[in-house]
């Protein structure tokens, strides 16, 4: 069997918040379960190699919308989920992977399309603290998200996607809900990175990649569990460091 | 108290209200250090800048200074230019903005913001050359008021994560500061955004530096393409790598300084660490623009042996520590080349409070990697998630929240860890927490607060 191909979506555009440990994350879970994994960081200036789970991560404006250029022309992307590729996308590449997101300067971009999401510019404050939601929708079947958002946009999940949770404490999409769905397509406004935080989640991705139906093995994810409890006593106390003025 | 020279106020109530000004911060400075409230005066400086505004301005006219700004080396690099400048006076010393007559006067607490300059200038005798290490953000502001001799300008990448940083736009700022500031600018050549910032200076000298950190600079600044890092860097615009006058290079000896005139000059430091070397070849060469010969520069940093307590050994829970500070991931990456060749135990100390960002998934971008077979203790209040990146490095470590507990437990004093945290090992190879080998000289890396938590006590 072809080891399994773990690509980190342009590192140097859209690695701003260490979201480039969720393939960290992805291929030590995989390699620890005797997976044989190949992690690729894959650079913008070559064409975007063949995967079976692509992590996209957050970024600033300016190489946000460069990233969502590139990827569009490049196409490798959008051909491998219509393969069955899974993607995580967090923040900048949540928005990149929607139909259309506005930068700082109001001006609207096109997205991939890969997720039926709409992203808008959020008037004034930006969201930066602790964000946890809880799953929604048959077939996420994990436990509370727990992660770190950073950001100023406000994202309206259309018909074709499902949120990937409603928010406890935080921002998210902004309207009560983080995060989006559909397919083996997930976007998320959680760094810390959100694999590192939520292992669940990490193993889920790699069951869909794998195609695997049962749960895959268990890691001992102990100190996990105390981070996820720290993260989430903090988050219920440090809720007025919300927002800040940006 | 004699009233301080070289003010040159144009009416008797604004020389009357900087004279004021100036005595308030002596009389506060004195204070703070009589009542070792701690070292830091920028209590003083803000109180002499609310009294009258234009006292930096008049505490720097008719004095040559130099600046000192970048993400990281900037204390450091501002001591080291100071015993540099403080051999070539004669002075032998350089007292830090302590009374009485000194030859170079520098704000060494790393209060690098207008306040501590005023701050550490109030007491600083008329023809004192000043160095001043800048924070990234006031560097434009200190170009205008300073008219600085020699500005040195040595890397610029992220720092804080969740504070707005971009990085691109100090660059920018930098360079607008810079056009036709007739100092000279000494630059990391090695750096794209640093060239790009030093690009408007009439007179540059540049120095090939190193640059360990490369993410923040792919971007071209001239025209937004792709920077590539091959011998040397450029891009297809022709925006590339300037024809350095100084190289620091490794010869079979060690580092030394090499000069495009010929010279080869041994870079020997007690403090530690390849970044620390480029930090005095970039103060040599800032020296020697301010008349004191490199060599004579390099000679006088070797009695250099720790920065505001960086590098320096303190006895610590009974072990020696040697105490480091990083802030950002490429602070990280040279620190860990620091603490590489030796074997001792390692401490990684995370906090996540405001001064540190409050987030830490920037654990992320630092290889922890490099520390794979050392003992290593994760402490400080973010050490779940410092332990989860750790596990994911393969990195096998304890955890014990406490900073000095966690020394003790690197040294090998207490063979069980904080039984508040019920694991400590890896689920990939789990191993029984038992008694350890005693090591008394231990490593402990932190973040700012981390760092100077544990320096304070
Ligand atoms: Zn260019």
């Amino acid at each position: 069997m072809a080891p399994l191909r773990v690509i980190v979506v342009y590192p140097e555009l859209l690695g701003t918040y260490g979201d480039g440990g969720n393939g960290v994350v992805l291929a030590k879970r995989a390699s620890w379960r005797g997976i044989d994994t190949t992690l690729i960081e894959a650079t913008a200036d070559q064409r975007l190699p063949e995967g079976d789970l692509y992590c996209l991560g957050g970024g600033e404006d300016a190489p946000q919308t460069e990233a969502a250029e590139i990827l569009a022309s490049d196409g490798m992307l959008g051909r491998s989920v219509a393969n069955g590729a899974v993607v995580l996308a967090v923040c900048a590449g949540y928005q990149i992977i929607g139909r259309t997101f506005t930068d700082a300067h109001g001006v609207a971009h096109p997205g991939l399309g890969l997720l039926d999401v709409e992203t808008k510019r959020g008037a004034g404050r930006r969201a930066v603290g602790e964000l946890v939601a809880e799953p929604i929708g048959a077939g996420l079947d994990i436990p509370t998200l727990s992660g770190f958002e950073n950001h100023a946009g406000l994202s309206v999940v259309g018909h074709g996607a499902q949120p990937l949770g409603r928010v406890r404490v935080g921002v998210g999409n902004g309207d009560g809900t983080e995060g989006a769905w559909s397919g083996r397509v997930v976007g998320t406004y959680c760094h810390g990175p959100v694999l590192a935080r939520n292992p669940a989640l990490a193993d889920l991705l790699l069951g869909w990649a794998l195609g695997v139906d049962t749960p895959l093995a268990p890691l001992g994810d102990h100190r996990e569990e105390l981070l996820r409890a720290e993260r989430l006593r903090a988050a219920s106390r440090f809720r007025s460091w919300r927002f800040r003025s940006h | 108290m004699s009233s301080p020279e070289g003010l040159g106020a144009p009416s008797p109530a604004a020389s009357w209200r900087l004279g004021l000004a100036v005595r308030a911060v002596r009389v506060i400075n004195r204070g703070v250090r009589l009542l070792r409230l701690g070292s830091g005066t920028v209590a003083g400086g803000r109180v002499g800048l609310a009294i009258a505004p234009g006292l930096l301005r008049s505490l720097l006219a008719g004095r040559t200074t130099a600046l000192v700004s970048g993400t990281n080396g900037k204390t450091t690099t501002t001591r080291l230019l100071a015993v540099a400048l403080g051999a070539g006076s004669g002075a032998g010393s350089t007292e830090v903005a302590g009374p009485g007559a000194t030859a170079v006067v520098t704000n060494a607490t790393g209060s690098n913001m207008p306040a501590g300059h005023v701050a550490a200038l109030a007491d600083a005798a008329p023809g004192a050359m000043a160095v001043l290490e800048v924070d990234e953000g006031y560097l434009p502001e200190l170009v205008a008021t300073a008219r600085p001799a020699v500005v040195v300008l040595l890397n610029l990448s992220r720092d804080q994560l969740d504070r707005t940083n971009e990085v691109r736009m100090t660059a920018n700022r930098w360079r607008a500061a810079l056009a036709g500031s007739p100092a000279t600018v000494v630059a990391n050549a090695d750096d794209p955004l640093v060239v790009w910032a030093a690009g408007g200076a009439q007179r540059c000298v540049w120095v090939a530096a190193g640059l360990r950190w490369r993410f923040d600079a792919v971007g071209c600044p001239a025209c937004e393409g792709r920077i590539r890092f091959c011998d040397g860097w450029g891009c297809d615009c022709g925006y590339r790598r300037p024809e350095p006058a100084v190289a620091v290079e490794d010869s079979g000896g060690g580092v030394v300084a090499a000069f495009a005139d010929g010279r080869r000059l041994p870079v020997e430091l007690r403090i530690p660490g390849r970044f620390n070397q480029a930090n005095a070849v970039l103060a040599a060469v800032a020296a020697e623009a301010l008349g004191v010969r490199a060599a004579v520069g390099l000679r006088a940093m070797q009695s250099v042996d720790a920065i505001a307590g960086r590098f320096a050994v303190h006895s610590i829970a009974g072990a020696q520590a040697r105490l480091l500070l990083a802030k950002n991931p490429a602070g990280w990456a040279e620190l860990l080349d620091i603490v590489g060749p030796s074997r001792q135990p390692v401490v990684v100390g995370i906090n996540a409070r405001v001064a540190d960002g409050r987030d830490p998934s920037w654990l992320w971008d630092v290889p922890f990697e490099a520390l794979r077979g050392r003992r290593v203790v994760a402490t400080g209040e973010r050490c779940l998630d410092l332990s989860v990146r750790l596990r994911y490095a393969e990195v096998d470590h304890d955890i014990v929240r406490d900073p000095r507990h966690a020394i003790a437990r690197a040294a090998g004093f207490t063979g069980v860890a904080d039984p508040s945290v019920a694991l400590n090992r890896g689920a990939d190879g789990a191993t029984d927490v038992g008694a350890v080998e005693v090591n008394a000289k231990v490593e402990f890396i932190g973040n700012y607060t981390a760092f100077h938590d544990l320096l304070g006590r």
